[in-house]
């Protein structure tokens, strides 16, 4: 079988992007080499690991499980787009406190199914945040910084009535 | 781990699909993904041709109408989970749901996919099985209906035909009061089930068991239902030696062994889960009864 | 200098870059004209090659080269891999070509290598080569492979096992001879693999108008990778530059260096322009060396109250099909057994066997977590037996801080003595006890039965060889911009050395630690390094930044001086100035630097330039050490177990930054919890894997893993400047034991014994029989 090509149109962190790709570049690949967003990152490219976990239309994803030509008229937020003008997510300003990243490949991973996790449920208990990422492996940290961080962040949100 | 090429097409109506499905050669449907791609990345699996149905937003739906609960197969697994007919008139279909995979999974991954996967075990397919499902099934010469029980063929092999996808998947609803429960066994939470054992049951006025349904999956390639159980259960009161024969029966099925685990492993499973679906099943019916 | 920073539990510099998607691993970097490449590998545990065709596969689209042993440069030919730590014991050093030359001796083993300009491309291609071969018989299981008669791993190798090594301190044959009692117990240890987040790769640009040879590398030692391809590639020092960019894990295997490196630079040189190869997950399961196997059959002497006569007995180490790291690892669980207890006598024969596998190096722990598996349930079953309290077993074998620095009668495999400097491991004990609400343990047990649930306690100490050397090297500078930069051969993937060196630089010259950049592991910037693994940066690197540092603010101090005519004990450092105590003369870091470079005509007296490099050798290994307290809940009719409770007390002496030892304390547990409870990497009766895919190979997840109560005690170690121990590897070390000990304490009504990890649910329900049917009975 041949190679086929198509065209991609999708918008990813709030900007525009149209590129024609390899129909089975997948949108980890995508994101990463197409378009320069390198913080998703791949660690399996079977679904497990969660590295390349984006949102699309607000929901997790696994990136290396989508092709990127499935993401035309998608709205994709990645690690790069969970920032502000204004300065980091309340998450990444809290997994910065609580040492909850030490290689920091599993990282963008985590924060995007946070953020997504944060926004249906504001008041999570320490088990609930431990079932939100138990489909993002991290090696380093043991989870515990992370876990503390999200209880920290979603407090302070919670308290500020800021949303995820 | 990249995929071998393949030709990409994206319909936007079943009947625009079953076409393409119907007269490529080595095609493949693709919804979530979930269980497609990981195939492809490690080439077990190489299509000339993968079919889209991400777009056949037809077949997206979850609607409750005459003591049936319809799935249209590309419906995602998080749709299903955090849907409010599902929740009120098929609740064991939610608790199965946050056995399946992870939440970012749910997100893509659909009910046709995974029972047109069939992977043994799929908490879908034994949630099925529990529902007595009727699947409908579409291909260029037309439609076809076949019921769960007569689905399953074999190893991760269905009925389903080249050229035909799923498109509707229908529960047959238990009523208000029916009790239920999911218990599984896997290595860890989100992995595949070593075994699993849904039951519902239903009581009544005299607290008698009037139907029971318990299906286990994970043990033979197949999901199957204790049908002798579930007689034997109709009509008699719940207790601990009911509860436990149907669990003995559980474990009497032929099972399968792989590298990790031995049939013995699933089989004692079988024994344990059944005890704890059926008993939890049985006192939610008789805590719904009371309340 | 007032410590400011060292000790203190400051965020890491690290963190808003890779918070932020800014970071950089190796398949970030984007160079232009970058080809892919893609291998070949061997789906047969033990075959010989008969042909190999790429003539199909070189007319696939997009492909530049396909190389094949026979493409190779003549040395490569000649020389293979490496032979990292050579030992006398090693009676044969089998090591890898860098593609196959005529035999394959594992699944995984790469035989060509193909680029193309896309990996999707050279995936396809290489599916196209066609190899045939002749399959040979092959050796899985290390024991089996052991026994007489067993496949060859090498075809034509006079047998499967490549070291036997004894160590023996004292007289056990005496001391079972008088002993009142000996107990014996065979524990079979798995310990899976690394696993890194992010898989190993390399881009290796050729440049070929300067010959210069550069490879970002995800590697834990730049250094090591650039020594191994100038000797392989018959390269000039000056012409072979290796940096590792941010690295996603490392945890030991990253340490190696494999023939796909080689493989890689070859093809770059050959075809002058960046070649990239990133490991995919597949070949991470087969390519990545691991530890796996080794088979424990000891025995232990011990007198009416407990107290260690001798332990004497066996043990077979799987070694994989080839030896690039020697016999480190069945070394260190050999020299790591007695752990904090007086040994007197102590005979291990170990063999160190072959088996068509991958290779095993060290993953995180590196054998020691093996050692305090067996002593520990050495421990355990004298408790059991002599119906004495497990605590208070080991409270009476304990060396005592007063007999440190002690001496336990065995070389470890830096060639040094193993003399433990420093640590008190009664009190590291007891507080953990205090810490675990162990005195109370026996009610929380008998409620709980009386419910129907079955939970138990184990305890676990252990001492740990850290900050080995020879040596790590770091280079403070003060540049002409008044910026102070650290660079260092220390590699991080994860440790947060870019913080804790930067907070030791920062206190002497009295600046905030976003005024000192530490540049690590690229070999342009400091001659000699080594990297990071086996618990060593806090030591090594440490105390190089350290005595480095010293130099340049003495030399500041000096030069200070003279600029403002004051003597250099009255000189002051803070903010990037150096000031005159109790005046109002300054001089800013900027000036001095300027100054300290000289004036082209104008002759100098000094030595010019604020910068100095030193080199920390380590006089042998500081040793940490640790008591891991799990309390566990075991589901008799499951099999599964859940950590209901984890205490630690832990001592690496001081501490650079609390929060990054916290840290590497956890995340160490966790890799423990795995080997433990869950990871256990299957190989069929023909060397072939059969767990390849994360789905298969379950490594603990946020739910598996509970929080841990860590506390920390400090016995700084005497044997270097900053009384700095390695904290990267104790909570792997001692976790998995106390967890298999807890195990067996929950089951004790029934009798069931914990000799082998990972304790599967399935091996439990076996294990139990009858019991295991609980309700359902």
């Amino acid at each position: 079988m041949a190679e086929q090509r198509r065209k991609v149109a999708t918008s990813v962190n709030g900007k525009d992007y149209e590129r024609e790709v390899d129909v089975r570049l997948s949108l980890a690949d995508f994101l990463r080499h197409e378009i320069g967003l390198t913080g998703t990152h791949v660690g399996c490219e079977h679904g497990v690991c969660g590295a390349c976990t984006i949102l699309i239309d607000g929901q997790s994803v696994r990136s290396c499980l989508i092709l990127a030509v499935q993401a035309t008229n998608q709205t994709i937020v990645t690690v790069e787009g969970l920032a502000t003008p204004q300065g980091m997510h309340p998450l990444q300003e809290a997994f910065w406190e609580h040492h909850a990243l030490q290689c920091g490949f599993c990282t963008p991973g985590m924060l995007t199914t946070l953020v997504a996790f944060l926004r249906e449920n504001s008041d999570p208990t320490e088990a609930e945040v431990r079932d939100a990422i138990s489909g993002n492996l991290c090696r380093c940290t043991g989870y515990q910084g992370i876990v503390a961080a999200t209880l920290d962040a979603a407090r302070k949100m919670l308290a500020a009535g800021e949303k995820a | 781990m990249k995929p071998s090429p393949f030709s990409y097409h994206d319909p936007s109506t079943c009947d625009e699909a079953v076409d393409l499905l119907g007269s490529l050669d080595n095609a493949r449907p693709l919804s979530g993904g979930q269980s497609l791609f990981p195939l492809m990345h490690f080439r077990y699996v190489m299509p000339d041709h993968v079919v889209d149905l991400n777009g056949v937003k037809e077949l997206n739906y979850i609607r409750a109408q005459s003591g049936f609960l319809h799935f249209g197969a590309i419906t995602r697994q998080s749709q299903i989970e955090f849907s409010e007919d599902v929740g009120r008139v098929a609740p064991i279909v939610v608790e199965a749901l946050k056995y399946v995979g992870h939440r970012q999974t749910r997100n893509r991954g659909t009910i046709g996919g995974s029972l047109s996967h069939f992977d043994p075990t799929a908490e879908l397919a034994n949630v099925s099985m529990l529902h007595d499902a009727e699947l409908d099934v579409r291909s260029k010469s037309g439609q076809r209906k076949i019921a769960m029980q007569d689905f399953g063929k074999g190893f991760m092999t269905t009925d389903i035909q080249d050229g035909e996808i799923l498109a509707d998947i229908a529960f047959k609803v238990w009523g208000d009061g029916h009790g239920y429960a999911f218990e599984e066994v896997s290595k860890r939470r989100g992995d595949f089930a070593i075994t699993a054992v849904g039951a519902m049951a239903e009581l009544g006025p005299d607290g008698a068991i009037q139907r029971a349904a318990i299906a286990v999956s994970g043990v033979a390639p197949v999901p199957f239902r204790l049908a002798a159980a579930e007689q034997a259960l109709a009509g008699q009161r719940p207790s601990h030696e009911l509860i436990r024969m149907a669990a003995i029966e559980a474990s009497k099925a032929e099972a399968m062994s792989d590298a990790h685990v031995d049939a013995s492993y699933r089989q004692h499973l079988a024994r344990i889960l059944t005890y704890r679906a059926l008993e939890r099943a049985l006192k939610r019916a008789a805590e719904k009864q009371r309340g | 200098m007032g410590a400011k920073w060292f000790g203190a539990a400051v965020k890491r510099k690290e963190d808003p870059a890779f918070l932020t998607g800014a970071a950089r691993f190796v398949d970030d970097i984007r160079l232009p004209g970058t080809l892919h490449a893609a291998f070949v590998r061997s789906p047969h545990s033990h075959a010989r090659i008969v042909s190999i065709d790429t003539s199909a596969a070189k007319q696939a689209p997009g492909v530049r080269a396909i190389l094949t042993f026979n493409d190779l440069p003549e040395q490569l030919r000649a020389t293979p891999m490496p032979l990292w730590v050579p030992n006398p014991a090693i009676i044969q050093p089998f090591l890898q070509y860098t593609l196959a030359k005529d035999e394959v001796c594992l699944v995984g083993e790469p035989i060509a290598i193909v680029v193309a300009d896309t990996r999707h491309r050279a995936e396809d291609a290489a599916v196209l080569v066609n190899v045939e071969y002749e399959t040979l018989p092959a050796a899985s299981d290390c024991e089996e492979a052991f026994k007489p008669g067993a496949p060859l791993v090498h075809a034509g190798a006079s047998s499967n096992v490549a070291a036997e090594v004894l160590v023996n301190v004292g007289d056990t044959d005496a001391a079972f001879a008088n002993a009142a009692h000996a107990f014996k117990r065979r524990i079979h240890q798995h310990r899976g693999g690394a696993f890194f987040i992010e898989c190993r790769g390399l881009v290796v640009n050729y440049e070929p108008v300067q010959g210069l040879l550069t490879i970002y590398i995800a590697s834990q030692g730049p250094h090591r990778v650039k020594r191994a391809l100038m000797e392989l590639l018959h390269l000039p020092d000056h012409r072979v530059r290796a940096i590792a960019p941010d690295v996603g894990g490392g945890f030991g295997p990253k340490q190696s260096f494999y023939p796909e490196y080689v493989a890689v630079a070859v093809a770059a040189m050959q075809l002058a322009c960046p070649v990239k190869w990133i490991e995919d997950r597949r070949e991470n399961f087969v390519a990545t060396n691991q530890e796996r196997d080794q088979y424990w059959d000891m025995e232990i002497a011990v007198d009416n109250d407990a107290r260690l006569l001798g332990l004497r007995g066996e043990m077979v180490h799987d070694c994989g099909a080839y030896i690039p790291w020697g016999i480190i690892l069945p070394w260190i669980a050999a020299t790591t057994v007695p752990g904090p207890y007086v040994l007197p006598a102590y005979r291990l024969k170990y063999y160190a066997v072959m088996t068509n596998k991958i290779p095993c190096t060290p993953v995180r722990g590196a054998g020691r977590p093996q050692a305090v598996v067996t002593m520990e349930r050495m421990m355990d079953l004298v408790a059991h037996e002599l119906k004495i309290d497990r605590a208070e077993v080991r409270r009476r074998n304990f060396i005592q801080p007063s007999q440190m620095p002690y001496k336990v009668g065995i070389v470890f495999r830096d060639g040094r003595e193993v003399i433990y400097d420093s640590g008190d491991y009664p009190k590291t004990q007891s507080d953990a006890l205090e810490a675990a609400g162990y005195k109370n343990f026996k009610e929380r047990q008998e409620a709980a039965r009386k419910e129907g649930r079955y939970i138990g306690i184990g305890i676990s100490n252990s001492v740990e060889a850290t900050g080995l050397g020879p040596y790590e090297g770091a280079t403070v500078r003060i540049s002409t911009d008044g910026g102070i930069t650290v660079f260092t051969g220390a590699t991080p993937q994860g440790q947060s050395h870019k913080t804790t060196l930067a907070q030791i630089a920062a206190d002497h010259f009295g600046v905030h630690i976003n005024d000192v950049e530490i540049v690590t592991a690229d070999t342009a910037t400091i001659a000699l390094g080594i990297g990071s693994s086996a618990a060593r940066t806090a030591v090594n690197a440490g105390n190089s930044v350290h005595l480095a540092a010293i130099e340049v603010a003495k030399k500041v101090r000096k030069l200070a001086a003279e600029m403002m005519e004051a003597s250099p004990d009255d000189i002051e450092l803070s903010d990037g100035f150096a000031r005159v105590r109790g005046s109002n003369r300054q001089q800013s870091f900027r000036e001095l630097a300027i100054r300290s470079i000289g004036v082209p005509g104008f002759a100098m007296n000094e030595e010019p330039g604020l910068e100095h490099t030193s080199y920390f050798l380590p006089p042998r290994s500081a040793y940490a050490n640790a008591t891991h307290i799990a309390e566990v809940e075991v589901d008799i009719e499951t099999g599964q177990t859940t950590i209901l409770r984890f205490t630690v007390v832990h001592d690496c002496g001081r501490a650079i930054n609390p929060l990054v030892v916290e840290g590497q304390v956890i995340g160490g547990i966790a890799h423990g919890i795995g080997n433990a409870l869950f990871e256990r990497l299957i190989y069929d009766d023909n060397a072939q894997p059969v767990t390849i895919n994360f789905g298969e190979y379950a490594m603990p997840a946020a739910p598996d893993v509970p929080n841990f109560d860590i506390k920390h005690n400090e016995t700084p170690s005497p044997l270097n400047p900053l009384g700095v121990k390695g904290a990267g590897e104790g909570g792997t070390i001692a976790s998995i034991a106390a967890i298999l000990g807890a195990v067996e304490h929950a089951l004790e009504p029934f009798g069931v014994t914990v000799d082998e990890a990972p304790m599967l649910p399935h091996r439990l329900v076996d294990k139990l029989g009858e019991a295991a049917l609980g309700r359902t009975r």
